[in-house]
């Protein structure tokens, strides 16, 4: 345990930097009075989608400002504290929900987005997933062989690469149970340089090790004049003919809540929205965007995850090391992609915070569970959304006043991939010698062999509030197919029947993607924005290199 | 099990209870002074009943006396503070219920003031509510939950007990 430690002052922080070197940011939480505006190409958003578009267009000359509901945090800032971090750095204080109440979201909401909060864990779009668009949504050009470049490009960007360090307790639990069951198990590449294996990646990175957009895009647009208004909440897009016209902003004060009054007007020749999969179909339904065919905000997917909690003899300090380094996607391949529910299995980091709401109970039987804390494994089934005709996903409405709220009915359909689920995540855990195995569900306690567990777990009900579901992966809203009666955006990311609006995040997905999605976004962004800067300036668009 | 009193008393109130529900938080609005910007403020009743919730809920890995308690209802109060004005609304209603005689009693279950509340009688109320076939009153549950156990952890104070050893020291 006593490895040398690199002293702090050693970390550098990009941010600190740039703002010294003069930057153009504003906090619009110090605005004393309106402002207009005007940029070549408006991006709302900073997350992964966000950010490579920045950077795309910025390279490409053009004039770009970004605007970020959050604030603009930093290493400096990342404390690897919970109290702090899930309030500052994301969508209601980590504790954003479907309508019902009965799936907990985690998204960022900070300059980066959720990149600045993600686990790390990158996959390029898989294949299946890939043909079941080109199938069902006419969009010809995604294929491996098309995307593969933009990939490519991105993982060199992002430094995104084999994890050589191995895997922590947590995550080796699933590779030994999986193998023992001879359930093929591997390890997931991760976007890092550098990374010190602490396994705080959900708080910000303390060190720069994540090669978030944070650190790498935003401040390669910075640096090259763009400019980044933070603490700034898009309200709407006003729309003129078959054109945005503007985007009115308000001013949001320092605690991130509430309104301070100022508002911002934008002016620019082309509207990017990358506010991720709730706050982009909220936003251009605010708008009254175009809706012909009623899909926008329609058919949004969750990738619904459950969690199996185990204890072992042995410590599994779950909190320390790389989160997420091993996964099995057995279970994602032994139906056909639109037939019953997929789950990928992963095992998350585990945080008091995070893992004492998590399980389910009160009084002394959560003490006691409690207690093990550092004796406990935990492993998540992330269920694959929107491919059969009964998944049809959630839909993102409108609350009384005006905020996103996404309505995510759950079904039979679904629950029956969550009861498989749970039954593959106790098996695996007791081949991995698990004493006990805890199912996350109100009704469920701790189970000593598999067979007691199998048999309770057949027994359970499973329905909303009863099982723990979360979400970490929100996608789809404004569905891409070049069919405007399918899609509400064209294969190159344009809004149909508007000229200047494009949306690039994950909101474009028709399904979910069936694995963590953020190398999807980076690659499809990509691409687009590449066209994007094409269409704009009528040339190349550079490529991303690393920094 | 114990929980069958209160049980057999929720399928009683039911109907009535769910009517209760939407209006009794309207009513607590009403009957109380406007917060600062529809900020959560705890008082009163209210207080009294997360006063009384908190050792119940924490009960094995809080200590007993109110200096504890005093301490994890601040915890409480600051996560409340962290979220949406929208949700922060709702927070206040969900206290507005329990403060509330009458929905004390028939949705709660629970016959005493918050104050000389039987631990019995709260454990009841929270696994009624934990069950119950009214989503709005499971997903208090949870809030109830979430809040107060979610907030107790993040104190460093309580990681020794959990075998937590909190984030390496050189880079706090």
């Amino acid at each position: 345990m006593a490895t040398s430690i690199p002293i702090t002052t050693t970390i550098t922080d990009p941010i600190a930097a740039g703002l010294a070197a003069g930057w153009n940011v504003i906090d619009a939480a110090r605005l004393t009075s309106d402002r207009i505006i005007e940029a070549d190409v408006v991006i709302i958003g900073t997350g992964a989608g966000g950010g490579v578009t920045a950077e795309t267009l910025t390279l490409a000359g053009l004039k770009v400002l970004l605007i970020e509901e959050g604030a603009l945090k930093s290493s400096r800032d990342f404390k690897m504290r919970e109290a702090d971090a899930y309030p500052t750095l994301y969508q209601e204080s980590a504790a954003r929900k479907t309508k019902d109440k009965a799936i907990n979201i985690l998204q960022g909401r900070t300059v980066g987005g959720s990149t600045t909060v993600n686990w790390t864990s990158s996959f390029r779009t898989p294949d299946g997933t890939l043909d079941h668009w080109r199938t069902h949504y006419g969009l010809k050009n995604y294929s491996a062989a098309t995307l593969d470049p933009w990939f490519a490009m991105m993982e060199r960007r992002l430094s995104i690469g084999a994890w050589t360090i191995p895997p922590n307790e947590n995550n080796d639990l699933l590779k030994r149970g999986a193998a023992q069951l001879g359930i093929p198990a591997a390890a997931i590449l991760r976007n890092v340089k550098g990374c010190w294996n602490l396994g705080y990646c959900g708080m910000g990175c303390p060190t720069n090790a994540k090669q978030s957009m944070l650190v790498t895009t935003i401040p390669s647009a910075l640096s090259k004049g763009a400019t980044l208004l933070t603490h700034t909440r898009a309200d709407k897009l006003v729309f003129v003919g078959d054109r945005v016209d503007s985007l009115t902003c308000s001013a949001i004060d320092a605690s991130g809540l509430q309104p301070t009054g100022h508002r911002i007007v934008i002016r620019a020749r082309h509207f990017v929205v990358a506010g991720g999969a709730i706050n982009s179909p909220a936003l251009l339904l605010r708008s009254r965007a175009p809706n012909s065919n009623g899909l926008l905000g329609k058919r949004t997917f969750l990738h619904p995850t459950v969690i199996s909690a185990a204890l072992f003899k042995q410590a599994v300090n779950g909190f320390s090391g790389a989160p997420q380094t091993i996964y099995s996607d057995h279970f994602m391949q032994t139906q056909a992609i639109d037939g019953p529910m997929g789950y990928k299995l992963e095992a998350p980091p585990l945080h008091p915070l995070l893992f004492s709401t998590t399980m389910q109970g009160f009084g002394v039987q959560h003490a006691e569970m409690m207690k093990q804390f550092a004796h406990t494994h935990a492993l998540l089934a992330l269920l694959r959304d929107g491919f059969h005709p009964e998944s049809i996903g959630g839909s993102v409405q409108l609350s009384q006043d005006g905020a996103a709220l996404l309505d995510y009915p759950t079904t039979d359909f679904m629950w029956d991939g969550v009861r498989r689920a749970m039954l593959s995540m106790a098996e695996i855990q007791f081949a991995g010698g698990a004493q006990s195995v805890y199912p996350v569900h109100e009704q469920a306690t701790g189970y000593s062999t598999w067979a007691s567990a199998k048999k309770a777990i057949a027994g359970l009900p499973f329905k909303p509030m009863q099982t723990r579901v979360v979400s970490a992966h929100v996608m789809g809203g404004c569905g891409m197919s070049d069919d405007v009666g399918l899609g509400v955006v064209g294969s190159d990311g344009r809004y149909h029947g508007v000229r200047n609006l494009s949306v690039h995040d994950g909101s474009l997905f028709p399904t979910s993607i069936g694995a963590n999605p953020q190398l999807s976004v980076y690659g499809i962004a990509a691409m687009l924005s590449s066209g994007l800067a094409r269409s704009l300036t009528g040339k190349v668009a550079p490529e991303l290199v690393p920094t | 099990m114990t929980t069958f009193r209160s049980r057999r008393s929720f399928v009683k109130v039911g109907i009535i209870g769910a009517l209760m529900l939407g209006s009794a938080g309207g009513i607590y609005r009403l009957m109380r002074p406007s917060s600062p910007a529809g900020k959560f403020v705890l008082e009163g009743s209210g207080a009294a009943a997360l006063v009384a919730i908190i050792p119940i809920m924490l009960k094995g890995a809080i200590e007993p006396g109110p200096a504890a308690t005093a301490q994890a209802t601040e915890r409480v109060v600051g996560a409340i503070a962290g979220l949406p004005l929208s949700t922060q609304k709702e927070i206040q209603d969900l206290f507005g219920l329990l403060s509330f005689g009458p929905t004390r009693r028939l949705l709660a279950g629970v016959p005493d003031t918050w104050h000389d509340a039987r631990g019995d009688d709260i454990a009841n109320f929270l696994n009624s509510w934990r069950n119950h076939r009214i989503g709005m009153l499971q997903s208090a549950y949870a809030a109830l939950h979430d809040l107060i156990i979610g907030s107790w952890y993040t104190n460093e104070a309580t990681w020794s007990a959990i075998g937590y050893p909190g984030p390496i020291k050189e880079l706090v």
